[in-house]
C-alpha cells in the first residue's frame, strides 16, 4: 500500500511538470512572445531590447528551467503583461469565485444523480429507467454554453425572475451553477447507475435478499454503500470535467472566477497567467486523481494488486 | 539422459523459466514463480512423446518455451542440433515452418473476425507456401486431411463445434508444413467422445505427414495410446520417464503411480490393489519445498526427501526416475 | 471474488460479426436508434446538399431586412423562414451550410484522434513494460490537461482557421482511444490466436492489424462515434469563446456567440444555432447506444 501511493505520488509530480512543460513550450510554438506583446509598429531594435529584458533571447529550454525554478521557490510565474500584477496575485484572487460555483453544482448535480442513477439501476428497463438513461442522453449532448444561453433567455429575460450576470448575492449563483450542474448531472447519473448494477449482480446481494431482508435494508446498507466506490474515484476524475465546465459557465455568465480569467488571458495573449491557470488546474486535477486513487485503494484492496 | 542427438529432432538441456515478481516503488524483482525448474529431455525424430502433469506443474511453459513464445531464463533447446536461442530472423522463420503448435482452447485460439480459409491459408498466403497452384487448393487439401468440406471455407469459427474448431487449428499447423507438432492440451477442452476423434485424427496425420509429436495433457488417459514414451511432470520438474509400456506397467515414482490410480478403471485391472490417492495441494511455485518438491504430498516420504534433491536415475533401460528410493 | 475472476478471464465476442443488413434490422426494432439514424441522415443531407437546399445565400447581407424574427413568431416573414441575423443574412441557410462545417470538424477531428490514440493504445498495451509506461504517462499528461484549456492555448498559438480546429481537437483527443485500445490489446494478446499468429511468424504489424485490431473495432466504432458529437460541440465551444472558425463562415457555435448580442431581444439567434448543435449530438448519440446495443449486446444500457 505504501509502495503503491508513492509511486503514485511519483506519477503525479511527473505529470504536473510535463504539463508545465508543454504549456511553456506551447507558447514558442508559433512565433516568439514578444511579437504578441508588442504593438505590431514596433522597431526590430525595440524588441530586441524588450526580449533582453524579459529574457527571452535564451534558449527555450534554460527560459523553462528559470521559469520552473521560480515557480517552484517562490511560486512565481512571472508578472501579468496586461496589468503587470503578479499572475498568481490574480489566480489566486479568482479561486474564491470557482470554487463557491464548483460546490454548488456538484451539490446540486450530486442531490440529483445518485437517486436517479439508483432508481434507475433499481427498477431497471422499467418506464422510470428509460427516462432517466433519455435524459442524460440528452443532458449529454446539450452543449453547456447553450443551456446556460437558454436559461438566461427564459429565466432572465422572459420571466425576469433571476439576474442575467454578475457575482453580488446567492440570487446570482442560481443558473450558473445550475448550468454547471447540468452539466455533470448526465455523467455522474450513468456512473451511478452502472456502479449500482454492477453491485445488484453480486452474490452477496443475491443472499441478502434470500435472507428475506427487506428490500430497503438490502439497498442502502448493502448495495449502496458498494456502489459508492466508483462514485469516489469519479468525484476525484470529475475535476478535470468540472473546471473545463467552469471556464465556460464563467465565461457565460461573466462569473469573475478562474475560468473567465483563463479565457480572457488566453485571448489577449496574457501568458503568464496562462500558464499560471494551467498548473494551477493540472495541479488539482493530479491530486484529485490521485486522492480518489489513494481512496479507493483503502476501501477495496482488489485495486491495489493492479 | 540423453545418450545420443542424432535421432533427436528437438533436445532440452537444463531449461528453466521464472516468472519474476515485482513489488514496491520501483517494482523491485523480490521473487520469482519457478514454472519449469531445471528440465531435460530429448524427442525423437518421428517420436510422440506425452508430458503429463497436473494444471500448474509448468508443462505449458514448456510449450511455449519451446515454441519462443517465452524467452527462457536458463538452459537451451536444440532444434535438430542447434540451439533456437542464437537463431536470427530468417533462421526463426525457418523454426516456426518446422515446428508447429496446436493450442488448448479451441473457442480461444481462432480469431474469431476471420473466415475459416482465412485462419488456415493467411500462412501459406503470407509466406508464399503454396507452389504453383492458388493458396486456395492448399486450404482445401488440408481441410480434407482434418476431416472438413471445403464448403466450410468462407464460414466464422462461431459455426462450429469445438471438436471441428480443433481440426481447423489443427489445420492451420499443418498448413506450415512442420515436422514438430506441440499440441498444448490439446483434447481438454473437448467433450471426451470427441476426445478419441481428435487424437486418432492425430495419430493419423502423424503417418501421413511424418511428424513428430509433444503431446501435454494433464491426464494419462488422454496421452495413454498415442505416446511413444511419456514425461510426468511435477512442480517444474520431471518426475519421472519411461517408454509408454514400461511407464503403465512399472511405474516407479511415486507420484506416477498416484496419476495412475486417478484414472477410473472401468473394466481395466490395475497393478496393485491398493487404490493410492495423494492429499492435498500442489504447493506453490513461489516457494517450492526443499529437497524432492513432491515431499510434502508423497506417500513414501523419509527423512532424506526434504533435505536432498534427487537425480534423474536409469532404473532399466530409457525409463529414468527422479526419486530418492531409487538413490544409488 | 472467484466468480469474478473468472468473469475477467480474456474473452472474445465470438459472435458473428454483424452484416449491414442486420445492423438495420435491428436499429428498426431500436426505435431511439432510428431516430438518431434519421437525424443523422438529414445532417449528411443537409451537409452535402447544402448549396441545393439553402434558400438563400449564406453570406448574402441584406440590411434591409436584418433580424427578421422568424416566420413563426410575430413580425416574421414567409421568405426567411428562421429569420435573419444583425446584417440580414438568413439563418436557416447559415445553418444548413454549417452543418457542412460541424461535420467535416467533427468527421475529421476524430478520424486524426482514432489513428493517433488506437496506434498508440496497440503498441502500449502489445508491447507493456518502458512502451507501455511512457505512453500511460502520455496519455496521463494529457487527461490532466482541462481540454479547454489546452485547444484554447493551442489555437491561439497557431491561429483560428478550420485546419487547425480539426488539427487541435484531434490533438487534443485521441486519449480516450489510448484507453480503450490499450485494455483491449492487453487481454487480446494473451489470447490463443494471438499467440498463434506469433508461432506461425507473422510479422508484428500483422498481428496488430489483422489480428488484434479487427477484435477491437466494434468499441472503436462505438467510441468514434460519440467522441464525433462531442467533437463538434467541442468545436461550437472554441467557436463560440472566438477561438474557433472565423467569421463570415457559418459555424453554429460563432452563429451562437453573435447571437448572444442579442439575447435581450431577439433570442432565438442564439437559441436557433445551439438547438442545431443539441440536436445533431443528440442524434449522434442515440445513434452510437443502438450501434453499441448491436455490437455488443453485454453492454446494453449500462
Amino acid at each position: 500500500m505504501k509502495a503503491y501511493i508513492i509511486r503514485r505520488l511519483f506519477q503525479a509530480i511527473a505529470v504536473c511538470l510535463a504539463i508545465s512543460m508543454i504549456s511553456f513550450f506551447l507558447l514558442f510554438l508559433n512565433s516568439d512572445p514578444a511579437l504578441l506583446l508588442l504593438p505590431p509598429e514596433a522597431e526590430i531594435e525595440d524588441i530586441e531590447i524588450f526580449k533582453k529584458s524579459m529574457g527571452l533571447d535564451r534558449p527555450v529550454l534554460i527560459q523553462y528551467l528559470s521559469f520552473l525554478k521560480k515557480v517552484l521557490l517562490h511560486g512565481d510565474f512571472g508578472n501579468s503583461f496586461v496589468s503587470k500584477i503578479p499572475a498568481l496575485d490574480l489566480v489566486i484572487e479568482r479561486i474564491p469565485a470557482t470554487l463557491k460555483l464548483s460546490l454548488l453544482a456538484v451539490l446540486l448535480a450530486n442531490a440529483l444523480a445518485i437517486p436517479m442513477g439508483m432508481i434507475s439501476a433499481v427498477k431497471r428497463y422499467t418506464l422510470a429507467d428509460n427516462l432517466i438513461t433519455f435524459l442524460a442522453l440528452v443532458g449529454q449532448a446539450m452543449p453547456l454554453y447553450w443551456f446556460g444561453i437558454m436559461l438566461i433567455i427564459i429565466f432572465g429575460v422572459f420571466l425576469g425572475w433571476l439576474p442575467i450576470s454578475g457575482s453580488d448575492s446567492f440570487v446570482h449563483m442560481i443558473m450558473p451553477s445550475i448550468t454547471l450542474g447540468a452539466w455533470l448531472l448526465p455523467v455522474n447519473m450513468r456512473l451511478v447507475r452502472s456502479g449500482m448494477l454492477d453491485v445488484l449482480n453480486q452474490d452477496y446481494i443475491r443472499t441478502a435478499r434470500a435472507k428475506g431482508l427487506f428490500e430497503k435494508t438490502v439497498m442502502i446498507k448493502h448495495a449502496f454503500k458498494n456502489a459508492m466506490i466508483p462514485m469516489v474515484t469519479v468525484t476525484g476524475m470529475q475535476l478535470s470535467l468540472l473546471l473545463g465546465g467552469a471556464v465556460v459557465t464563467e465565461t457565460v455568465f461573466a462569473w469573475p472566477g478562474l475560468g473567465r480569467l483563463a479565457v480572457e488571458s488566453i485571448r489577449m495573449g496574457d501568458y503568464p497567467v496562462v500558464q499560471a491557470i494551467v498548473v494551477f488546474f493540472a495541479l488539482c486535477v493530479v491530486i484529485g486523481n490521485l486522492l480518489a486513487d489513494i481512496l479507493t485503494a483503502f476501501i477495496d484492496p482488489r485495486i491495489r494488486l493492479e | 539422459m540423453i545418450q545420443n542427438y542424432t535421432d533427436s529432432i528437438l533436445a532440452v538441456r537444463g531449461l528453466k523459466k521464472y516468472f519474476p515478481i515485482k513489488t514496491g516503488v520501483l517494482k523491485k524483482t523480490t521473487g520469482f514463480v519457478r514454472a519449469v525448474d531445471d528440465i531435460s529431455f530429448i524427442l525423437r525424430r518421428g517420436e510422440t512423446l506425452g508430458v503429463v502433469g497436473e494444471s500448474g506443474c509448468g508443462k505449458s511453459t514448456v510449450a511455449r518455451c519451446l515454441m519462443k513464445l517465452y524467452d527462457i531464463t536458463e538452459g537451451a533447446i536444440y532444434f535438430n542440433g542447434k540451439n533456437i536461442a542464437n537463431f536470427n530472423d530468417s533462421k526463426l522463420l525457418e523454426y516456426r515452418m518446422m515446428v508447429q503448435m496446436i493450442f488448448q482452447d479451441p473457442y480461444a485460439s481462432l480469431n474469431p473476425r476471420m473466415r475459416v480459409k482465412d485462419i488456415i491459408g493467411e500462412a501459406i498466403r503470407v509466406h508464399g507456401l503454396s507452389k504453383n497452384r492458388s493458396w486456395k487448393e492448399d486450404v482445401k487439401d488440408l481441410l480434407n486431411n482434418v476431416g472438413l468440406r471445403e464448403s466450410h471455407m468462407a464460414r466464422y469459427p462461431h459455426e462450429f463445434s469445438g471438436g471441428q474448431r480443433q481440426r481447423i487449428g489443427i489445420a492451420r499447423a499443418l498448413a506450415m508444413k512442420p515436422k514438430l507438432i506441440i499440441a498444448d492440451e490439446p483434447v481438454s477442452a473437448l467433450d471426451v467422445s470427441i476426445q478419441a476423434q481428435i487424437i486418432n485424427l492425430l495419430d493419423r496425420l502423424k503417418a501421413d505427414f511424418g511428424l513428430s509429436y509433444l503431446i501435454i495433457a494433464h491426464d494419462l488417459a488422454v496421452v495413454e495410446h498415442i505416446s511413444d514414451r511419456i514425461i510426468v511432470m511435477y512442480l517444474g520438474n520431471i518426475m519421472e520417464t519411461a517408454s509408454d509400456k514400461d511407464l503403465y506397467n512399472q511405474p516407479a515414482h511415486p507420484y506416477t503411480r498416484a496419476l495412475l490410480n486417478a484414472i477410473p478403471d472401468v473394466g481395466k485391472k490395475q497393478k496393485g490393489n491398493r487404490r493410492m490417492l495423494i492429499k492435498g495441494d500442489v504447493p506453490s511455485p513461489i516457494n517450492p519445498p526443499s529437497g524432492c518438491c513432491f515431499h510434502t504430498r508423497c506417500p513414501d516420504m523419509f527423512s532424506l526427501c526434504s533435505r536432498e534433491k534427487p537425480k534423474m536415475v536409469e532404473i532399466s533401460k530409457n525409463h529414468w526416475v527422479s526419486c530418492l528410493k531409487y538413490k544409488r | 471474488m472467484s466468480s469474478e475472476t473468472i468473469m475477467t478471464v480474456p474473452h472474445v465476442n465470438q459472435k458473428k460479426p454483424s452484416s449491414l443488413f442486420n445492423i438495420l434490422r435491428k436499429m428498426w426494432d431500436l426505435k431511439l436508434g432510428m431516430m438518431g439514424g434519421v437525424i443523422i441522415v438529414g445532417m449528411l443531407i443537409c451537409a452535402v446538399g447544402a448549396h441545393l437546399i439553402a434558400p438563400f445565400d449564406p453570406y448574402e447581407q441584406d440590411i434591409m431586412e436584418r433580424l427578421l424574427p422568424p416566420s413563426f413568431l410575430e413580425g416574421g416573414s414567409a421568405k426567411h423562414l428562421l429569420g435573419t441575423d444583425s446584417v440580414g443574412r438568413d439563418t436557416l441557410s447559415r445553418i444548413i451550410y454549417g452543418t457542412r462545417i460541424s461535420l467535416i470538424v467533427g468527421i475529421s477531428a476524430v478520424l486524426i484522434q482514432v489513428v493517433i490514440g488506437v496506434f498508440l493504445g496497440l503498441f502500449a498495451g502489445y508491447y507493456g513494460g518502458k512502451t507501455d509506461s511512457a505512453i500511460s504517462f502520455m496519455v496521463n499528461v494529457m487527461m490532466g490537461f482541462p481540454f479547454i484549456l489546452l485547444a484554447m492555448s493551442l489555437v491561439a498559438v497557431i491561429g483560428p482557421s478550420l485546419q487547425n480546429i480539426i488539427f487541435a481537437l484531434g490533438i487534443t483527443g485521441w486519449p480516450v482511444f489510448t484507453r480503450v485500445t490499450r485494455v483491449e490489446t492487453i487481454k487480446l494478446k494473451e489470447c490463443e490466436f494471438v499467440l498463434c499468429a506469433k508461432t506461425l511468424a507473422f510479422s508484428t504489424m500483422r498481428i496488430l492489424l489483422k489480428h488484434i485490431l479487427p477484435n477491437i473495432l466494434p468499441s472503436i466504432l462505438v467510441l468514434g462515434t460519440v467522441e464525433i458529437a462531442r467533437a463538434i460541440i467541442r468545436e461550437s465551444l472554441l467557436s463560440f469563446l472566438g477561438l474557433g472558425i472565423q467569421p463570415p463562415t457559418p459555424s453554429w457555435g460563432m452563429m451562437l456567440a453573435e447571437g448572444r448580442d442579442y439575447m435581450l431581444s431577439e433570442w432565438w439567434l442564439a437559441a436557433l444555432p445551439g438547438f442545431a448543435i443539441f440536436l445533431s449530438a443528440l442524434g449522434i448519440n442515440l445513434l452510437g447506444d443502438a450501434i453499441r446495443d448491436i455490437v455488443d449486446p453485454h453492454m446494453r444500457k449500462s
